[in-house]
């Protein structure tokens, strides 16, 4: 590769790094995980960058940070064919491909307004996921049914 | 084959819980129910059906107190929610957990759709959807299959159109799907902002023929069926669209010189201002007719519900 016409970033140390994240949802990402930037952590944020697999491809490399099984579902749902690449000591020591688990608990709030589960019940939003690709998912209640989009803007 | 003991002990929270035979048996039974009613009086004595309706209604609550207490059971209700007793704000969960020590089987309406699949959750007898929110009403879908069959002695190779407020109204979204086990052709007509909802139409347009339409005036001809529903104000969240819609469609006498002769009108109560008073003399009529199937079925499912029937 022309080394002119290359960006570097510098390498991390230990942390996580996001690859194959859906093009244009780099940002989503970092929503999910609750980064704003004033946390202090090291994260370099790459976007529309052209990949093998998916023709463009956005990629999150958070420096100190490993991520909680909710977060990787809530990414899985968004960006459904990102690796979590595990760094440590600047070398990738796992690597694992988000997956959409078959039931959604507490992780995305329905869209309804009038559903039971927005209400003061003392339960967790709970939707079936009907279809992975494209995503589909129906609430356990209300039966109303969310994509993709519906699921991002009711992401908790 | 369908037993008595399939129903034993169910909940029936969503008309898509029941399967064609089982809807068929229901049916079977509503009108067994009829045949010997001598014989059902007594059937449910020492049995207790709690009444929680958080929604105002009449018509539907007294339909179930009627159907319980035909069938020689109790009824407990719970009486008109007042604003003050909403908003002490006791959950749902919290008003289940202390009801059901009092009963055998609970019949639930509430404004939030999945309510009664919530109170299913939490309670360990049997909870019937009253009506929720603008979601679902199966007993209603089952009353009103019942209706079809009854006035036309079978309900597959129909033609029914459904008039209305298909987004808020949740009749017409139980009897959509409920219609969707057999075989009929469906017309679904509103005005475009009250259209199917997308969650019914995904589910039925993969089993029978459907199509969407704007105006009845095309296909009244072909009906065998009209379904009218009201437009359910109450449920409009912006005050401006429901002045759009606001008697946008209208069934007069003139409405039914354009339909066959032997087609039925039906309405799931109460009416505004959908279908003239002057239809309601016709032999086509069949909305308060309706009112005595659904407590023949209402008897049916309740029955069923409590294991009255599986000793036979
Ligand atoms: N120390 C590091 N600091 C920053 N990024 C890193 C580091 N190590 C690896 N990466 C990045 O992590 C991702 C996965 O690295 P890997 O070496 O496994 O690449 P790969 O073989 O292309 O993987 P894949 O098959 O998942 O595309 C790449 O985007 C890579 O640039
Ligand atoms: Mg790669
Ligand atoms: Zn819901």
């Amino acid at each position: 590769m022309d080394e002119r016409r290359e960006l570097r970033v510098q390498k991390i140390k230990d942390g996580t790094v996001i690859d194959h994240i859906t093009a244009g949802y780099a940002l989503d990402v970092l929503r999910i995980l609750g980064l704003t930037g004033k946390e202090g952590l090291t994260i370099s944020v790459v976007m529309n960058v052209p990949s093998h697999k998916l023709g463009l491809k956005d990629i999150v490399k958070i420096e100190g940070k490993e991520l909680v099984e909710s977060e990787v579902h809530k990414i899985a749902l968004i960006a459904p064919n990102a690796t979590i690449n595990i760094i440590r000591d600047y070398e990738v020591l796992s690597k694992m491909k988000v997956k959409i688990p078959d039931i959604l608990v507490g992780l995305v709030k329905c869209g309804n307004p009038s559903c039971i589960s927005n209400s003061h019940e003392p339960i967790k939003p709970v939707f079936h996921v009907i279809s992975k690709d494209p995503l589909l998912i129906q609430c356990h209640y209300c039966r109303r049914i969310m994509d993709r989009n519906d699921a991002l803007l009711n992401l908790i | 084959m369908v037993s008595p003991k399939d129903f034993v002990g169910r909940d029936v929270l969503s008309i898509l819980d029941f399967n064609r035979e089982e809807l068929d048996y229901i049916m079977d039974v509503a009108d067994e129910v009829e045949r010997n009613m001598d014989a059902y009086r007594g059937l449910l004595s020492g049995k207790t059906m709690a009444i929680l309706f958080f929604e105002p209604s009449t018509r539907t609550r007294l339909s179930f107190e009627a159907a319980m207490k035909k069938l020689g059971g109790l009824t407990l209700d719970m009486g008109e929610p007042t604003r003050a007793s909403i908003e002490k704000g006791e959950t749902l969960t919290d008003t289940i957990r202390v009801v059901q020590n009092y009963a055998d089987l609970i019949v639930l309406r509430h404004p939030k759709e999945g309510a009664a699949k919530l109170a299913a959750e939490v309670a360990d007898i049997p909870v019937i959807n009253g009506g929720s929110g603008a979601e679902e009403h199966p007993t209603q879908a089952m009353l009103d299959l019942y209706t079809i069959r009854r006035c036309k002695k079978r309900i597959d190779g129909l033609r029914i159109g459904i008039l209305g407020d298909l987004k808020y109204g949740r009749t017409t979204h139980s009897l959509a799907y409920a219609l969707s086990n057999y075989d009929v052709k469906l017309y679904l007509v509103s005005p475009e902002l009250l259209r199917m909802r997308r969650e019914v139409l995904r589910h039925i347009s993969g089993r029978i023929e459907v199509q969407e339409l704007e105006s009845i005036d095309q296909v009244l001809p072909e009906l065998d069926v009209l379904y009218v529903t009201r437009i359910q104000k109450e449920r409009f969240v912006d005050e401006s669209e429901y002045l759009k819609v606001k008697g946008s469609y209208r069934v007069t006498i003139d409405t039914l010189s354009k339909m066959k002769k032997d087609a039925i009108i039906m309405h799931p109560l109460p009416r505004v201002d959908e279908i003239a008073i002057e239809v309601d003399s016709t032999p086509n009529a069949v909305y308060f007719k309706q009112v005595y199937y659904g407590l023949l079925t209402r008897m049916s499912i309740i029955s069923l519900v409590l294991g009255a029937l599986s000793g036979k």
